[in-house]
């Protein structure tokens, strides 16, 4: 019982984490397609930048993903 | 929830048979899981018991991703040899060398240049291209059947981290003098009662940018193989055929997505790197 609260913890931990990141990646999503539909020339610009964003969020997520894996994997 | 699973388990165990491979050391899927999740660790090839100094926690022996590291080093320097020692002139020049042309402009152009400006940017570039394509042909060694992922190690990842810290500090005071870049990390209008408590977020924000730099490295690499992993991992759970199709499709979407994500952690890891250097050698007023 003991070593099962921290797989529970890591599930726990995932799950969260994935909620934050997909609401504000899906928020940048929403704002770089708005931007492009009013602005088509800018596309590019709109582009790159939404990657660059895209990839800092998730590496905020990932942060928390490796503590879930030190959670379930490390006795 | 154990309850279930063992139920699960012992309905189809007259399958047993066809795990043959991991019969024996426990049918339970923690024990299949933690077996099928050790192909992401490391393994020594060549073990060497000699430590420098008597330090026994340097541990110097040649391990499979020792050997992935220098597969990549001897393959950017193969691939892009000829590339390098060509002149600057207009024209073709035939397939191969037009394939890698590209992505060193891409660096160049579209990276380096707009954000550090020509002449600093000429001086940095070496560093920033390496970075890049060490990191992308590291990344994608591991896509790559019997071959492992250097970036999926911490220490790895690391290693890179550190060369942008180093690059970061160590420019910057020659850039801007030895004093005068400490100096320059605070803002200078601001009442002097707050400096004693900038200054040290400022110096402990150069270090938690580059230790984002590395996990952000090592955690999308290594998370790509684990989902890899726990996709085939339920075809043993299971011990069914019937979990095979499905399970083997959604492993492949997730191994094209890792492709993707080889490319883009590259450039994330060199354009953010840009930036930092950027704003080390640049005093911004």
């Amino acid at each position: 019982m003991e070593g099962m609260i921290a797989h529970f913890a890591a599930g726990i931990g995932a799950s969260l984490t994935v909620i934050g990141a997909g609401y504000g990646i899906s928020r940048l999503a929403e704002s770089a397609l708005e931007g492009m539909a009013r602005q088509p020339e800018a596309s590019g610009d709109i582009r790159t930048a939404m990657i660059i964003a895209a990839a800092l969020i998730e590496g905020i997520a990932f942060f928390s993903l490796v503590i879930c894996l030190l959670l379930s994997f490390i006795k | 929830m154990t309850n279930l699973l063992s139920a699960t388990t012992a309905s189809a165990a007259n399958a047993a048979a066809e795990a043959g491979e991991h019969a024996g050391g426990g049918n339970d899927a923690g024990a299949i899981m933690q077996r099928l999740i050790e192909h992401v660790y490391d393994h020594p090839v060549i073990t060497i018991d000699w430590h420098p100094f008597g330090w026994e926690w340097l541990d110097l022996s040649i391990t499979k991703l020792t050997l992935m590291i220098w597969i990549a080093a001897a393959l950017i320097f193969l691939l892009f040899r000829a590339l390098a020692s060509q002149q600057i002139k207009k024209g073709t020049r035939g397939r191969y060398l037009n394939f890698l042309e590209p992505f060193v402009l891409y660096v160049r152009n579209q990276m380096v240049y707009p954000i550090m400006g020509d002449k600093m940017g000429r001086k940095y570039l070496p560093l920033f291209l390496t970075q890049f394509f060490f990191i992308l042909f590291c990344n994608l060694l591991g896509l790559v059947p019997f071959m492992a992922t250097p970036t999926a190690n911490v220490a790895v990842c690391a290693t890179f981290a550190f060369t942008t810290l180093f690059t970061i500090i160590v420019m910057g005071m020659v850039e801007q003098g030895s004093f005068a870049y400490w100096k320059n990390l605070v803002p200078s209008g601001i009442p002097w009662p707050i400096i004693p408590i900038l200054f040290p977020i400022e110096v402990i924000g150069i270090v938690i940018k580059c230790f984002a730099l590395t996990i952000r490295l090592f955690a999308n690499m290594t998370a790509g193989h684990i989902v890899i992993l726990s996709f085939l991992g339920l075809i043993f759970i299971f011990h069914t055929y019937f979990v095979a199709p499905p399970a083997i499709a959604f492993a492949l979407c997730i191994y094209m997505l890792e492709l993707f994500v080889a490319f883009l952690q590259a450039f994330i890891f060199t354009l953010l790197s840009i930036i930092f250097v950027n704003m080390a050698v640049h005093p911004e007023h």
